[in-house]
């Protein structure tokens, strides 16, 4: 378990020493998220209609777009070849990279989405309902981003080739995610879709970590 | 044979669907270190990464131990120090940062001050709290080099350790792994210059 928190914080290290690759992200998410507002028009009802969508979109682009790095600067520098010769488990190791992932990809934008939301007159309710399926679905999305990049590790256009393969699988995330605000918007209750997150985060944590570790020993042979 | 630490039997690599090589044999005593030989492309790193259990055989077997070294990966991995021709250092880190990170990735603790001194022992003192970003290709070679200084593995797999140092470092280098046999250890490497280690060094050239 130590290597576990050694890997996290050596990637969480590494980030801060070139801080515009994790800025770009949350910049990107800042920017779709105001971008919209302008585009469509200040009409309260719209807005509170469309922003819980247009927000999540925008976390699932932000996060894709953090995948490409995930591995390949590892892989380069065969970072990655003295973790598969390490003693410690390799799902470990594993886990250890996606848990970073989330930290730099993921948390920053659980933790900027209610701001963004005062821009589409959601209220207070939908905000918190919004920050809660963030924070169950981006885990989700790092899971199973993290599967795809690595098994485009060393793919020439790897970077397009990931969105295309992980993408659908994002689809779900995005309909409970999004449906949640909906449905507390429209009276129904957000429990349902709650429910539904956590059902997909579990096993997205659970199997993840072991995909991608099968996934490494075929792009390194 | 049966005595050998690290055994190979005919063992054969691919690369491309192209055999690379004739299927070779060998067997390593404690104390005993080969030099792998070959021209470009002759396979030497194919098969340094498939004793270390990164690239698939393409026939033959290898023992660690007397026992299949994908069997027990764990133990096997526990056991061996790989340095390829990436070195795995990470340009935004310290020196002594990556020393620390290297030892803890193959299940060692090191303190910063251990790191410190196994830097110090490649010459390194003024620059190991430099990014490794800022240090020259010998100077990072040196950098993963001080990972053998403190290294506890038994199986040394080296591809072109030698490559990128000055003499001083030639020699330094020469002595740790004449260190490391002297200890009962194994080492296999590669490398285009002639090298002694004294006459527990066998030598096999790779022909296709």
């Amino acid at each position: 378990m130590n290597i576990f928190a050694t890997l996290v914080m050596r990637d969480l290290r590494l980030a801060f020493r070139r801080k515009s690759e994790v800025l770009s992200g949350v910049f990107f998410f800042v920017v779709v998220a105001a971008l919209f507002p302008l585009a469509i028009g200040p009409e309260p009802a719209m807005l509170r209609q469309i922003g819980p969508g247009v927000l999540w979109v925008g976390a699932l682009l932000a996060s894709m777009l953090a995948l490409p790095r995930l591995l390949e600067a590892d892989y380069r520098d065969g970072a990655l070849e003295n973790m598969l010769l390490s003693p410690h488990p390799l799902w470990l190791l594993a886990a250890g990279k996606i848990a970073a992932h989330w930290l730099l990809s993921g948390l920053p934008l659980v933790i900027l989405a209610p701001v963004l939301g005062l821009q589409f007159n959601l209220s207070s309710d939908a905000l918190s309902v919004l920050c809660l399926t963030l924070l169950l679905g981006t885990p989700v999305l790092s899971c199973v981003g993290a599967i795809g990049a690595a098994l485009t590790l060393g793919v020439r256009g790897g970077g397009v080739l990931i969105s295309l393969l992980v993408l659908p699988l994002y689809v779900p995330v995005l309909v409970f995610g999004a449906g949640a605000v909906h449905a507390l918007q429209s009276g129904l209750g957000a429990q349902a879709h709650v429910s539904i997150l956590l059902a997909l985060l579990l096993p997205a944590l659970f199997f993840s970590p072991w995909a991608c570790s099968a996934a490494l020993r075929i792009a390194l042979e | 044979m049966n005595s050998a630490l690290l055994s190979a039997k005919e063992v054969g690599c691919e690369r491309g669907g192209r055999s690379l090589f004739q299927p070779i044999s060998f067997g390593l005593q404690p104390g005993q270190a080969l030099h792998l030989q070959g021209d470009n492309g002759a396979g030497k790193t194919t098969l340094l990464r498939a004793l270390a259990g990164l690239t698939p055989l393409a026939m033959g077997e290898v023992h660690w131990r007397g026992q299949a070294c994908l069997e027990n990966r764990s133990a096997f991995h526990a056991d061996l120090l790989f340095l390829g021709h990436a070195l795995g250092l990470k340009d935004e880190l310290t020196a002594i940062e990556n020393v620390v990170l290297g030892a803890a990735m193959a299940a060692q603790q090191l303190s910063p001050a251990q790191a410190l001194t196994a830097l110090s022992a490649q010459g390194l003192r003024s620059r190991a709290h430099l990014p490794l970003r800022v240090l020259s290709q010998g100077q990072k070679r040196r950098v993963a080099l001080a990972r053998l200084q403190s290294a506890s593995a038994r199986l040394w797999l080296l591809d072109e350790p030698f490559v990128a140092l000055d003499n001083d470092a030639v020699l330094a280098l020469q002595a740790l792994l004449q260190a490391h046999v002297a200890q009962g250890g194994v080492l296999v490497f590669t490398s285009h210059q002639p090298v002694s280690l004294g006459k527990q060094m066998q030598s096999l050239r790779l022909q296709a």
